[in-house]
């Protein structure tokens, strides 16, 4: 036991000292780790940071075993894929694992999001948070887009065509672009090369180095909470916040549960349901590209219908294209669009709280509609929840100024 | 050299300079990497023109053709085909040919042809490049006159790839350049020269 103590109590030396007087490794770790002090009443909604980084781990993980077999040519293409389903061992587990992450890296990343919307936290000062997690969110929507061409099915070859031929939206320069995108006259064995170059290397590296920039943005200033307070107004007298507790090990074995949890999902759908009744594999794709025939109901994967929907919902090309944008970036501007004094939607009065309820309806029935067929009463649908869409974003600095807020407390408090 | 020493206008010029011929190098060096991005010169060759043999097209008969892997539509039209042409001028978004420039001169004619029994068009719908469906058949009560059909964004063509009023294509279907080298034979991607 004393011997023990003594342990404890002797000055780092040795090795780690060695290290430590070249490399900055014990006071990242405290900085990062150990030292770094988050709220203590986070709830669940607080998880999916965490789960977004074990997400994107499996995809680095299984992408780069699927490119030990996976041959980016468009005639080897569709073959190789179904060669990896078939004849390599453990194929099929490894492909279904990066096809179904790539369906949760959505689902984890549109909750993470939707926490902020809750509580705020992309308010002042984490606009920059914020501003970085919307550039990893449209690299990782191009990283979708760019895998979803390297099985070269039938959908992967139409629907690209259906996303690159927006880019011809745009005045004059458009159909340069759009050439220069795909590296010939059509989508061909030329654009699958550069799109798996794009998906293996290019955007995964910038997903890393942005995802890198995102935690030490964070860390920087500090997580939010469900309360939407900064707890490093209230401190002891060593520095420490008195709401605060150390990611290490307080918040690593919370998340541990959560990690578990998630790993017993995501298990579930790998084993039970890996096309997720054609949702996370579309149907169309089992067949291979076919230059001459578009399929009778072409749809984008799951999580891009909204925006989709909103393209569609426009009866002009250039404003289709224009408003589908806008609907991507509009969330960019949030941090300047709420005018609320207050971060959390637990002291925001009613007008938010109808707002963000209206929003989540919105946003959940687009991304139904865009994988609707485009007929009549869908579209009538669409234009109508397109509106009320633009409509949360648009009024938002108006309906967050008036909103009625209550009192905050200056310390955090637990709900159930 | 103390603080008071200090050309300073001098300084700046060569900051200046320094930072333009540092441009303009990688500018430079950005052009090649930009230019391999561009289709390459066996894309362009893999794009030659192709030929369409008519002679065993049945009138109201079409052909699907790969012209630098876009597909192209080759119909031949009957008379009843032709003669609808004119009825539903009022229904179209730009009957004659005049808002953008979808074809070559000698196909901005009524009929959207070089002969007017064979439209040749691409088979790539104007708004997001998908391939139009042909249904050639009248059904008065649906309100079609036959045509071709988008089945992604429902966008409307009739028999000489004229888009209709009121759907999200914003332009008619493309006509690319051809020529007849025979009365038997269509040459897709090329309109000069010896075959």
């Amino acid at each position: 036991m004393a011997r023990i103590e003594a342990e404890v109590g002797k000055p780092q030396g040795g090795f780690v000292k060695w290290i430590d007087d070249r490399f900055p490794m014990t006071s990242t770790l405290k900085y990062h780790v150990t030292e770094y002090y988050a709220s203590k009443n986070f709830n669940w909604w607080y998880v999916f940071g965490v789960l977004a980084f074990v997400v994107l781990a499996i995809q680095l993980l299984t992408g780069i075993f699927l490119t030990m077999n996976y041959k980016p040519a468009a005639a080897d293409a569709f073959a190789s894929v179904e060669y990896i389903m078939r004849d390599v061992e453990w194929g099929w587990l490894i492909r279904y694992m990066h096809s179904t992450g790539a369906s949760f890296f959505f689902i984890v990343v549109y909750l993470h999001m939707y926490r902020a919307l809750l509580y705020g936290s992309y308010q002042k000062p984490r606009e920059l948070i914020w501003l970085i997690g919307m550039m990893i969110f449209f690299v990782l929507m191009a990283e979708g887009f760019a895998g979803y061409l390297l099985p070269w099915g039938q959908m992967s070859y139409w629907g690209a065509q259906v996303i690159i031929s927006l880019f011809g939206a745009i005045p004059w320069v458009g159909e340069a672009i759009v050439e220069i995108i795909r590296g010939d006259y059509s989508i061909s064995d030329i654009t699958l090369n550069r799109f798996f170059a794009l998906h293996v290397i290019v955007l995964p590296l910038t997903l890393i180095g942005l995802v890198f920039v995102h935690i030490v943005a964070l860390h920087e200033v500090g997580s939010n909470n469900p309360d939407g307070i900064e707890i490093k107004k209230n401190k002891d007298a060593n520095g420490k916040p008195l709401d605060g507790i150390a990611f290490h090990p307080y918040h690593t074995s919370k998340d541990l549960v959560a990690i578990i949890v998630f790993l017993m999902i995501f298990s579930a759908v790998v084993f039970f349901a890996p096309d997720m009744g054609g949702y996370f594999l579309e149907h169309a794709n089992f067949e291979p590209a076919n230059l001459t025939a578009t399929p009778e109901h072409i749809a984008p994967v799951w999580y891009f219908t909204p925006f989709y929907a909103i393209l569609r919902a426009v009866p002009d090309k250039l404003w289709g294209f224009i408003l589908f944008v806008a609907s991507v970036l509009l969330p960019v501007f949030l941090p300047w669009l709420d005018r609320s004094r207050v971060r959390s939607i637990r002291y925001r009065g009613w007008i938010y709280k109808s707002a963000l309820t209206i929003f989540t309806v919105t946003f959940l029935v687009l991304g139904w509609l865009g994988t609707m067929p485009a007929d009549g009463l869908y579209v009538m649908m669409a234009r109508i929840f397109s509106v009320l869409y633009f409509a949360f974003f648009l009024l938002m600095p108006y309906y967050t100024a008036i909103d009625k807020t209550k009192p905050v407390p200056d310390r955090v408090v637990y709900h159930a | 050299m103390t603080e008071d020493d200090l050309d300073r206008n001098r300084r700046h010029f060569l900051t200046v300079a320094t930072l333009v011929t540092g441009a303009a190098g990688a500018g430079m060096v950005a052009i090649p990497f930009l230019s391999s991005l561009k289709p390459s010169a066996r894309a362009q060759a893999l794009g030659a023109p192709v030929e369409v043999p008519l002679g065993s097209m049945a009138p109201g008969e079409m052909v699907r053709v790969l012209w630098r892997g876009r597909l192209v539509f080759v119909l031949r039209r009957t008379e009843a085909m032709l003669a609808r042409l004119p009825e539903v001028v009022d229904e179209l978004r730009d009957p004659n040919s005049e808002l953008v420039e979808q074809q070559p001169d000698y196909a901005a004619n009524d009929t959207r042809s070089v002969k007017p029994e064979y439209l040749v068009v691409e088979g790539s719908c104007t708004h997001l490049g998908c391939a139009p469906i042909e249904d050639f058949d009248v059904r008065p009560a649906e309100g079609w006159e036959g045509g071709f059909f988008c089945p992604c964004h429902g966008s409307k063509f009739d028999l000489a790839g004229r888009v209709y009023k009121g759907v999200p294509a914003p332009s008619n279907l493309r006509v690319p350049p051809h020529r007849f080298v025979r009365d038997d034979l269509i040459l897709i991607g090329q309109d000069t020269g010896a075959a």
